[in-house]
């Protein structure tokens, strides 16, 4: 029992991390589109969680906000828009390289997390303090996030305002539907 | 941050205001044609160029401003010129094929000015945070112009093929910047720098961080094995596009990796050195043997851009000063000659569409002598024959390679040079070899477009004056090096 209370925080740790990985390939195994994106929402609550167990309690909230509703509906929506019911099987090219897929994802993860383990075990590992700290002084989350967010990564920041724009532009240039343009090849609808 | 602070800000601040007024002013004129709107754009480059001339230069030596997220220094004054000279010249070509295709300019002009502000805070980017988001921002508008035709299949093609694996490649650099930050504990370039200088790090979290920033990093500027979206990419986009991106965002990409690798993972030169080696030597082999079979001219010059950013690898490879002001001068080389290239596939029109495939060119020289002429120089200029820019840019990077004692890297280059004499000079004989009448159909014909020719003219033009009088370009070139951390 005293193992449990000592460790508790690696314990949920280990189980959080489990969970995340296991809802990542539910993604890819689902053949639902609806269940694969369902799977995709647990494993962003799961990584929220994760952000908690650090103490980075805006970056959670952030998460479950942005990535569990925002993007999360985004998705749903299009699924029921496109209607599809199941995914179809891959076609011949993607089922070529299917086997190449593999070796090359293996071989990633395999370097990943041999360079991990190596990496942890040379230099030890933080507490997540970075998450949490403005100029070395430990104040609030939220606090100390909005106050490098408006002063150090200003430029960034605003930079980030642009790209939402440019996002937006682009969302407007495909979508609208055009005067004088014919369709070519018989595409149908654009 | 003090307000001093903005003021060699200003140049980015003018170019984002600009973006926006484009995009408005396109709406009322838009109906009369693209050309209105471009010739704004057009003066809003040019203003820029002014701005930065006389407050965007650095005082004395590399200045860190707004937070030590940006620093002023030649370096970066020498790409943002280059971005916006080429970005003016896509511009100007792109004109009358908007017009012809009937697409709005508006969209078009102002999405090229947000990727050029994305490209400036690439380029003088201090903090991986800030290099990250302009290279976001540089990229998604990319992205929109490489579809813009969004009712030809092949350029919505381009555009998914180039996003998604954009995407991934975004995510990939990302993964690795993370790595670095969780090992050296900061983003800050300089103090990354000093870290490594101090302490060379043996760290494996470190140097897959570091190998993940570099395939970002090779994605970006279409090396192989990252280079598979690129003839996709480059042949599906509207021309003046795929001139656009085949020179400016590969050139602020070579800003970045060259920022990052020759300054700030300096320390750590034995570990990267071999991988960039391999890249470098497989791009360039890969790059010009894929040239030869191409029929279409764009796919030709992408494979053939792959190549290129082969070539300039070496100059990374290399390490020394030498190397680096030789890919500076290289990237201003190539994006001459290629814009002026692909100037002449935008102006061919074959039975009333693009003229793409090789077999258009036949017969040119007896029709339209001097367009010919104009092609003959930029092919020579690529194939990297005296007395155009590309010899010269190319002999200072073998220099540079032979003088950092990576002599099969150089001897490699040599012998590619010369298979892409191959396809280069298919080009030209199909041009003056070929009769254009032999078969029945009507020949392709080279439409008249008084702005294309005249950016035509500035390329055809600065690839002889660099190629006989390189040494400005040299000089400049070498007073961007104050800024690495390399002296």
């Amino acid at each position: 029992m005293d193992f449990l209370v000592v460790n508790f925080a690696e314990i949920l740790f280990y189980c959080l991390a489990v969970l995340t990985v296991a809802g990542g390939i539910g993604v890819l195994v689902f053949k639902s589109p609806v269940h694969a994106a369902l799977s995709l929402l647990f494993t962003f609550v799961m990584v929220a969680a994760l952000f908690l167990l650090l103490h980075a309690e805006l970056l959670g909230a952030v998460q479950v906000l942005v990535y569990g509703g925002g993007i999360m509906v985004l998705f749903l929506f299009v699924i029921m828009l496109v209607n599809v019911k199941t995914l179809a099987p891959e076609q011949a090219f993607l089922s070529r390289l299917a086997p190449l897929a593999v070796v090359a994802g293996v071989l990633l993860g395999v370097l990943i997390a041999f360079a991990l383990i190596f990496g942890v075990l040379v230099s030890g590992h933080g507490d997540g303090t970075a998450l949490r700290t403005v100029g070395g002084a430990e104040i609030g989350n939220t606090e100390a996030i909005g106050a490098v967010l408006y002063t150090t990564y200003l430029v960034p920041f605003e930079i980030v305002s642009v790209v939402l724009l440019v996002a937006m532009i682009g969302a407007i240039v495909f979508g609208r539907r055009s005067a004088g343009l014919e369709i070519e090849g018989g595409g149908g609808e654009s | 941050m003090s307000l001093a602070d903005f003021v060699p800000f200003l140049p980015e601040i003018f170019l984002g205001c600009a973006g926006f007024i484009v995009l408005l002013a396109g709406i009322p004129l838009g109906r009369r044609g693209s050309r209105p709107v471009i010739a704004l754009a057009v003066a809003a480059l040019a203003a820029t160029a002014v701005l930065i001339f006389l407050v965007g230069r650095p005082a004395a030596g590399p200045q860190l401003i707004l937070g030590d997220m940006l620093v002023v220094d030649q370096f970066a004054v020498f790409f943002k010129l280059l971005v916006l000279a080429a970005s003016a010249l896509a511009l100007v070509m792109a004109a009358g094929y908007l017009d012809r295709a009937q697409y709005s300019g508006g969209e078009f002009a102002s999405l090229i000015l947000f990727a050029d502000l994305g490209m400036f805070i690439m380029a003088s980017g201090a903090n991986l945070a800030s290099l990250y988001v302009g290279l976001e921002l540089m990229a998604l508008s990319v992205y929109v112009l490489v579809g813009y035709f969004k009712l030809e299949v092949k350029s919505n093609e381009g555009a998914v093929k180039y996003f998604v694996l954009g995407a991934a490649s975004s995510a990939i650099l990302l993964y690795g910047i993370s790595l670095i930050y969780g090992t050296t504990g900061s983003l800050d370039l300089e103090t990354i720098r000093v870290t490594l200088a101090e302490v060379p790090h043996q760290n494996f979290l470190l140097l897959l961080g570091i190998a993940l920033v570099a395939f970002g990093m090779l994605f970006k500027v279409a090396a192989v094995p990252f280079h598979v979206w690129t003839p996709d990419a480059y042949e599906g986009a509207p021309t003046p596009v795929t001139a656009f991106i085949s020179v400016a965002p590969k050139a602020v990409a070579f800003a970045m990796f060259l920022r990052l690798f020759a300054g700030t993972f300096a320390g750590e030169v034995e570990h990267w050195r071999m991988l960039l080696w391999i890249a470098s030597a497989a791009t360039m082999i890969y790059g010009n043997v894929a040239a030869l079979t191409q029929i279409n001219v764009k796919r030709m010059l992408a494979y053939s851009s792959i190549a290129h950013a082969g070539y300039a690898l070496m100059g990374l490879v290399a390490g020394s000063d030498a190397g680096t002001w030789a890919v500076l001068m290289y990237m201003a080389v190539y994006a001459f000659m290629n814009l002026g290239a692909f100037g002449f596939v935008i102006l061919l029109e074959s039975r009333g569409y693009a003229g793409e495939r090789i077999e258009d060119f036949a017969g040119l020289a007896r029709r339209h002598p001097g367009a010919a002429a104009g092609m003959l120089i930029f092919m020579l200029g690529l194939a990297g024959i005296p007395p155009t820019a590309g010899f010269m840019g190319k002999l200072y990077l073998w220099a540079a390679t032979v003088e950092a004692g990576y002599i099969w890297l150089a001897v490699i280059s040599v012998l590619m040079s010369a298979v892409s004499l191959y396809y280069y000079f298919r080009l030209v004989v199909q041009m003056y070899l070929k009769e254009g009448d032999a078969e029945d159909e009507s020949p392709a014909e080279m439409l008249s477009d008084r702005w294309a020719g005249a950016a035509i003219a500035v390329c055809a033009v600065m690839t002889l004056a660099i190629g006989l009088w390189p040494a400005p370009l040299v000089g400049w070139a070498k007073s961007g090096l104050s800024a690495l951390g390399l002296v």
